[in-house]
């Protein structure tokens, strides 16, 4: 076989596969959308769920998954950049630093079932939590921090030392010059983990069904006092997400129309976290033009 | 012509291999200094001695004594953030900020605290006229600094460097990144520039050394062989081994 045939076959091979990573997608991809978006109305998004009679919407569970991702990233996004900075700037290279990276690794091929559980035990029983939208968040930092800080940490080394030595010689500190300069240019590649992790989080659900709960009880979207036990920004109430009630009321719903609104549910789903990607990358691209040619 | 720089037996050493064997050499101010020789003599080493840049690399060990003016560069309690102030750097990859050609010029002045409008304004349009840029920019300043080309950007970098107004500015290899033509702007520029900073600069282009240096050093593996005036060393080195190297017998 001649290089140019050999070339020819190694092309052809790798456009079939890539063909088949697309073909499922696509399929995927049409089979929740054509199947689910004839289920979603506007009543379908803006009323709450039944439990026992058909037309019930899915109001509660959308705003929950929204709610849970912005505490999640409110509490994971601070320790993962500070880990993150700590990796990849000040950490020697020594075993100390190779456990820390270990750790961070198996933190997350964790299953999220043992970490529900876990989160279950620790938060929801023993800190007397309850099921609450906060142990869930903290629940899904476990699985958020080893994704972001990794992220993080790899963005930030992808900075040319190049601007490192031109910040230090330029008389700034250590700190200013991470802050200042390595920050901003790293900030493409922060905000792809960021929307990476969210993508998780608003899909995971077995983590969820034991910390967040499986109850969406009607909250009071006017009132803005979180500490307020019916606000909806009461952090302390149960939360079912998106994703555990397409779980519910697959497995234990008795609702009359549960395929509707499992695959109603399923489509608005992926509808969101293509909005909050699309809108994380507009918002990265301004917030890195604002940093970086100013005006 | 009062020294500004003073070094005594300076020897640097990468773990066991040692870079530097002992470099005694004194900069005056307001002068122009090459420093020349081969690849790996250690001229860039020494020259990254002078701000402390070598303390970001590991395992480094410097002994002997470095002083700028009455101050001691390696001494425990030095602030080595004012040092690189007063001591600037242009490295041979021309790095701006990915910021705006302003931000990157005023950077270093809005982060030690200048907010005043008219101060950056001024001392952008100085240093960007003083690096030879202005007129090429003058239209563009809000614009990325990454999209001018590489000669532009390095005279962008020496003026980012001259704005936070150093004593001395050092520059390694600057212009070998650089075609003829952005080189010749960036000899044109440390022309203007000579009377305000004291320059050292290493380059590898013996011409260059000769056009712009008031002195000239001759490092060999990591020994100074001969330093004297640009003009003798180039006419009548005392040195064999510095008339082989501008003869281009070796190198």
């Amino acid at each position: 076989m001649n290089s140019k045939t050999s070339n020819n076959i190694a092309t052809g091979v790798i456009y079939f596969l890539v063909a088949c990573v697309l073909a499922i997608l696509v399929f995927l991809l049409g089979y929740i959308l054509i199947t689910g978006i004839p289920h979603v109305s506007w009543h379908f998004l803006t009323s709450a769920a039944q439990s026992f009679a058909a037309g019930g919407g899915i109001r509660d569970q959308l705003f929950n998954s929204m709610y849970l991702l912005v505490l999640t990233l409110i509490i994971s996004f601070p320790i993962a950049l500070g880990s993150g900075i700590y990796l990849s700037e000040y950490a020697p290279d020594n075993w100390v630093t190779g456990v820390i990276r270990t750790a961070v690794e198996v933190l997350s091929s964790l299953p999220s079932v043992v970490v529900g559980l876990f989160g279950f035990l620790l938060f929801v029983v023993n800190f007397h939590m309850g099921f609450s939208i906060l142990a869930g968040a903290i629940a899904l930092t476990f699985f958020n921090l080893p994704l972001l800080t990794r992220s993080i940490e790899e963005s930030l080394q992808d900075v040319s030392e190049l601007q490192r030595e031109a910040g230090l010689s330029l008389g700034l500190s250590r700190w200013k010059t991470i802050t200042g300069i390595v920050l901003p240019a790293a900030l493409p590649g922060i905000l792809t983990g960021i929307i990476l992790s969210a993508g998780r989080v608003f899909g995971e659900a077995a983590a969820l069904i034991y910390t967040a709960g499986q109850s969406a009880p009607t909250v009071n979207y006017g009132d803005w006092n979180p500490m307020d036990s019916a606000s909806f920004l009461n952090f302390m109430r149960p939360a079912e997400t998106l994703a555990v009630h397409i779980w519910k009321v697959n497995t234990e719903g008795v609702t009359p129309d549960a395929a509707a609104i499992s695959s109603g549910a399923s489509a608005v789903l992926i509808v969101v976290i293509l909005l909050f990607n699309l809108l994380a990358r507009m918002l990265g691209r301004w917030l890195y033009k604002r940093m970086t040619a100013t005006k | 012509m009062p020294k500004i720089i003073t070094s005594k037996d300076v020897h640097l050493s990468y773990g066991p291999k040692e870079a530097l064997h002992g470099i005694s050499l004194d900069f005056e101010e307001h002068d122009i200094t090459a420093l020349i020789g081969p690849s790996g003599c250690g001229k860039s080493t020494y020259l990254r001695c002078l701000n402390r840049m070598n303390d970001l690399i590991k395992g480094v060990k410097i002994t002997g004594s470095m002083k700028l003016e009455d101050q001691d560069i390696y001494a425990p309690g030095t602030d080595i953030v004012d040092l690189r102030k007063r001591v600037g750097m242009v490295f041979q990859q021309p790095n701006p900020f990915p910021f705006s050609v302003y931000e990157n010029v005023a950077y270093g002045l809005r982060l030690a605290g200048e907010k005043d409008k008219h101060v950056l304004d001024e001392r952008v349009e100085t240093s960007l006229k003083q690096a030879a840029i202005w007129d090429e920019v003058k239209d563009h300043l809000y614009e990325n600094a990454l999209s001018f080309s590489g000669g532009q950007q390095q005279r962008i970098c020496v003026a980012r460097v001259l704005a936070v107004q150093p004593e001395v500015v050092l520059l390694d290899e600057p212009t070998s990144a650089l075609d003829p033509i952005s080189s010749a702007k960036i000899e044109d520029t440390l022309m203007n520039i000579r009377d305000q900073y004291t320059i050292i600069i290493v380059t590898h282009n013996m011409q260059q050394a000769s056009r712009i240096s008031d002195k000239t050093a001759f490092l060999l593996n990591g020994d100074l062989v001969e330093f004297s005036k640009t003009e003798k060393m180039f006419i009548h080195p005392d040195d064999e081994k510095t008339s082989d190297y501008l003869n281009g017998k070796f190198g």
